[in-house]
């Protein structure tokens, strides 16, 4: 049996001025279970894509189908039930920086009117959410005394408490060492082993995609196990000035003759 | 044809800022009903536009009472009238100055505070996060601060008032040694009630055109720090002269229907 298609967008085109399109006709659906590796140079779309995929941004053109309702032309009041089942990493985090590390991620619980958690429960639930993370320590700090990567660890914990069946990760690793963007990494693929969770991972470094579609986190010492890319289910995306330019797993985007795709993918041979 | 076709480009402009506006206004109007209300957040805003502004209301009250004593006085000197002073200080705070000071206060101080506030937060993608969240920033931010704007408006005009009338009464003991029994029965004596209704439905208009400029302007701020600043300047300016212009129009529709 076909899995179901958690996001569906359908010649999807994004306008902000007339005549200007930031997304042009991008079509694809992301079944369940499945990562989404999107990659393109910046400008070129990715981040406006998963703000479209939340109704953030709306469509001048085709549909939007995120966890089976077509939110094209919903209004915004009938939005949130629906984001509410999304999780989302924005690019800079977008934590509430009058709010402290354990305020921010227990904002869902509080704020969304499908969660019913009791008052006395929210605590370990915050707790847990962040021990998930690893950052409980940083629980009463406010965003501002935290460094890039704990900040990033923080939104995701924010992402996952409510356990979302999608979460959309925009550039998790983007100005982040490598220690700390591999760290990132290995959260998003510890969340997609552990929960079951569809996933759309925007970056701009083969590196991540190339982790999430071969590691899968072993729970029993805690570290990243090879895999392989059929188990991972991980498909790639490349953008370029709105239009999707490719589509297909990382073998296909290995084999790709096309130039501009190239420029994304660290080929073996490159790398050594 | 070219200029009008430049007279109406000129137009779109500031006719989507003002259907953006309005838009905002119904959608903040029809959340004071609806479901959830943030009461936490409404306290928060009441104490921070209304209790944060009673220092600036007392120092803005008692300098305009006093100065009006003291202009006041001068000029009925000349009629032998000094002992009217009460009564035009009491009309001039209660229906015009009171109202108009605390508003433009409150304006300077939370209209640029609000703006900056929520730019700040629409900038660092705060906003987007909230409504990923599954949070209405409009029920979140902007009603809270309508309704805290609301109920502490004219609260502050209230305490305005009376701390003026306490100038006026300090400058007419010492300089035109005026009694005081006869200043404070001459200010109680000279209000009737539609100068009262009018010094507190002023103030209640005006908290809408304070915090809700305040909110339009903060969530439509773009463009880093430096789009804040000015999302905060204009904020600031738009209210004090929206109030100003406002209160013109509220002074003579007073005038026609109760004659005061």
């Amino acid at each position: 049996m076909a899995a179901t298609n958690l996001l569906e967008f359908d010649k999807v085109s994004v306008e902000f001025e007339a005549g200007v399109r930031v997304l042009n006709e991008v079509s694809f659906a992301v079944p369940e279970g499945q990562t989404r590796i999107i990659m393109g140079a910046a400008g070129s779309g990715k981040t406006v894509l998963l703000k479209t995929a939340m109704g953030l941004n709306r469509a001048c053109g085709g549909s939007v189908r995120l966890l089976g309702e077509d939110i094209t032309h919903k209004p915004e009041n009938q939005l949130f039930e629906i984001r509410a089942r999304v999780g989302m990493l924005f690019q800079d985090s977008a934590l509430f920086d009058s709010m402290t590390v354990a305020q921010n991620v227990a904002y869902p619980l509080l704020n969304q009117k499908s969660i019913q958690i009791p008052r006395d429960k929210m605590e370990d639930k915050v707790r847990e959410s962040l021990r998930f993370v690893e950052l409980e320590q940083a629980i009463t700090k406010y965003p501002s005394e935290l460094s890039g990567g704990m900040r990033r660890r923080a939104a995701i914990a924010r992402a996952v408490v409510t356990g979302p069946p999608l979460l959309l990760y925009d550039s998790p690793t983007a100005g982040l060492d490598p220690i700390t963007a591999h760290t990132i990494m290995a959260l998003i693929i510890k969340e997609r082993d552990m929960d079951n969770t569809t996933a759309l991972v925007v970056t701009h470094r083969y590196q991540d995609g190339n982790l999430v579609a071969n590691f899968r986190y072993n729970p029993d010492n805690g570290t990243l196990d090879p895999a392989s890319e059929k188990a991972t289910n991980t498909v790639f995306m490349v953008l370029r000035e709105g239009r999707l330019v490719f589509e297909g797993t990382q073998t296909e985007l290995e084999a790709c003759s096309d130039e501009y795709v190239g420029k994304f993918v660290k080929k073996p041979e490159m790398a050594a | 044809m070219l200029a009008s076709g430049f007279v109406l480009d000129f137009l779109k402009g500031p006719t989507l800022a003002l259907q953006d506006f309005c838009l905002l206004t119904g959608r903040a109007m029809r959340n004071v009903t609806r479901q959830p209300h943030y009461s936490d957040d409404i306290k928060l805003q009441m104490d921070s536009i209304g209790v944060g502004s009673i220092p600036i209301v007392l120092l803005t009250g008692f300098f305009s009472g006093a100065v009006m004593a003291l202009q006041m006085g001068r000029a009925l000197q000349q009629y032998g009238q000094t002992g009217r002073t009460g009564t035009v200080v009491s009309i001039i705070l209660v229906r015009e100055l009171g109202p108009v000071l605390t508003s433009l206060m409150v304006a300077g101080r939370n209209a640029s505070g609000i703006a900056s506030e929520l730019g700040s937060m629409k900038v660092t993608e705060q906003i987007d996060a909230m409504r990923a969240l599954g949070t209405d920033p409009i029920q979140k931010l902007v009603t809270p601060r309508m309704i805290a704007t609301g109920v502490m408006l004219p609260c502050l005009t209230v305490i305005d008032d009376f701390v003026g009338m306490v100038g006026g009464w300090i400058i007419g003991k010492l300089l035109y040694d005026l009694d005081a029994l006869q200043y404070w029965s001459q200010t109680w004596h000279a209000l009737v009630w539609s100068d009262v209704a009018q010094g507190l439905l002023k103030p209640f208009v005006y908290s809408f055109v304070i915090s809700l400029i305040g909110c339009f302007y903060g969530l439509r701020a773009s463009g880093g720090t430096q789009g804040v600043g000015r999302a905060t300047t204009q904020a600031m300016v738009a209210a004090s002269v929206t109030i100003l212009i406002l209160n013109l129009f509220m002074g003579l529709i007073f005038v026609k229907y109760s004659g005061t």
